[in-house]
């Protein structure tokens, strides 16, 4: 119990703090420039010293993630129900869909801030469009994967095309938006980080873009260390919501009754 | 044959069905008649394979024969869906819903009213010794604990007939047994129209009114044989001489048919 506690947390964070040391040490032996590459102590001081505004750009990215997701979420998981219940539907869209997956979001941003201006709506539908595709892609996979020994349960007691949906489908597929949930998740507040780059007064990455500018690289890492904790604050999060709606042991790989058809 | 034809709960009439692999036809069913009558326990016996899965599919109306007719309490339901009660080879119970939501979502399908089906669930569950286990998920059940679930599932369906596929084919010997036993004491209390599946000899002795010898594919009715052993029925019956020569003329039966695996 011991030995795995040691090896699962201590020895990843033992690492992550022996190299913060080696960086500091490094700073110090070889009086590296502040603005080539800050001490961590410098960072960590800048951060307690600016953390009231840090923490309200934070939050302000935060909000702006949380709606991408939730946008993402919602459009993926019903247009993936529609993919999956409408033949041809999926066939004719989704070129499209993977097409605006491949544009760069650096060419994609300013071009929405030329159609919707400066306000809240570009940022959202760049947002949504990053936040959509692992939902809806995921989702999807995972509707075709339920059980066929399930399937064909359902349709031996005549349940309905809604009823194999409900009862068999959706709850087949969530472990599989719960993947793409995670990916998601990550993607989010790389994304809003990037939209407020674009055009924004406030956030994280509104902040990140004055102190680059300034060439302040000890508030360039400040910014950083707070955009990595909260992608790792949203990863955590997804993942304790899978934790929750999952309560049922994922299915092993194969059914170790044997099927065997006839 | 006397008293299946008129008061038939279940009748199949010159059933044929074949499927093409590969450009090639192969004929599953050749021409299939059986019956199953009122509160009858029939079984369908025959080599691995003889296609008594495909015969289920019809049944259950997920499939459509090449010719010939299905008949539920005199209907034509060829094709239709929803008309039988069900119980696979695999206890296939949803993996997300607790035992008694298993039976009780199976049930709302079937058409009871939500309340009602939940409470008949939590009732036999109760009855049959699973109470403890009802708000389980199914995974936490041993093979044969799900398919008592799944059995209990089939019979509460309010459908004229209950379809069995091989419901015991993967359980170990003693719990297979067991189960025999408490399939035996359930159904004669309760009296349902059975359509049964196995490929054990002793199996099919032991639980049926009639069984239906049927060839390795294309599948045939070889022979129809009324089982004499009286109810209620105990699951010693294999220590009788009768059972001794009727197990031995099945297997007289399917080895002239070059059945080398009539169990």
């Amino acid at each position: 119990m011991a030995g795995s506690f040691w090896r699962r947390a201590l020895l990843p964070l033992g690492t992550l703090v022996g190299l913060i040391l080696l960086w500091q040490a490094c700073c110090m032996i070889f009086r590296i420039a502040p603005y080539t590459l800050p001490q961590p102590w410098d960072i960590a001081r800048r951060m307690a010293e600016d953390g009231p505004r840090l923490l309200d750009q934070t939050w302000s990215t935060l909000r702006l993630a949380l709606k991408g997701i939730g946008l993402g979420i919602a459009f993926g998981v019903v247009s993936a129900v529609l993919f999956h219940l409408i033949p041809g539907v999926r066939a004719a869209l989704s070129p499209i869909i993977i097409i605006t997956q491949n544009i760069p979001l650096i060419a994609l941003g300013p071009l929405l801030i030329i159609w919707f201006g400066f306000g809240i709506l570009p940022k959202l539908i760049l947002l949504a469009l990053v936040c959509y595709f692992p939902i809806a892609w995921s989702m999807l996979a995972g509707l075709g994967q339920a059980a066929p020994h399930l399937r064909e349960y359902l349709a031996m007691i005549g349940a309905s095309r809604f009823e194999v949906l409900r009862r068999l489908e959706l709850p087949a597929s969530l472990p599989y938006l719960f993947s793409g949930l995670k990916i998601t998740a990550t993607y989010s507040i790389t994304a809003a980080i990037v939209a407020e780059w674009l055009g924004a007064s406030e956030g994280i990455g509104h902040y990140l873009v004055l102190k680059s500018k300034g060439y302040d690289t000890t508030g360039v890492f400040a910014a950083i260390v707070c955009i990595v904790t909260l992608s790792l604050a949203f990863y955590g999060l997804a993942v304790l919501l899978e934790r929750f709606a999952i309560r049922w042991r994922p299915e092993r790989a194969t059914a170790a009754e044997g099927g065997k058809a006839s | 044959m006397s008293d299946g034809a008129s008061r038939a709960k279940l009748r199949l009439e010159n059933i044929s069905k074949s499927y093409v692999r590969k450009g090639r036809r192969f004929l599953v069913l050749d021409d299939l008649s059986l019956t199953v009558g009122e509160g009858e326990f029939v079984t369908l016996l025959g080599p691995s394979g003889s296609g008594k899965s495909t015969l289920f599919r019809l049944i259950g109306g997920v499939e459509r024969p090449d010719a010939g007719r299905v008949y539920l309490d005199g209907a034509d339901t060829t094709g239709r869906r929803g008309q039988i009660s069900y119980m696979p080879q695999q206890a296939s119970l949803f993996p997300w819903m607790s035992v008694a939501a298993n039976i009780s979502s199976a049930l709302a399908t079937a058409g009871i009213e939500r309340r009602r089906a939940a409470a008949l669930a939590e009732e036999w569950l109760g009855r049959v010794g699973l109470g403890d286990v009802a708000g389980a998920y199914p995974h936490v059940l041993s093979g044969g604990m799900q398919q008592r679930v799944s059995f209990l599932r089939a019979l509460l369906m309010p459908r004229g007939v209950m379809c069995l596929d091989e419901p015991f084919a993967a359980l170990d010997a003693l719990t297979r047994a067991d189960m025999q036993a408490w399939l035996l004491q359930l159904w004669e209390e309760e009296r349902r129209s059975v359509l049964f599946v196995t490929h054990s000899i002793e199996e099919a002795l032991t639980l049926s009114d009639r069984i239906y010898v049927l060839s390795p594919a294309p599948a045939r009715v070889l022979r129809e044989i009324r089982v004499p052993f009286p109810r209620p029925r105990r699951q010693e019956v294999w220590t009788e001489p009768a059972f001794v020569s009727l197990k031995q003329e099945v297997l007289e039966l399917l080895s002239q048919r070059g059945a080398a695996h009539g169990v």
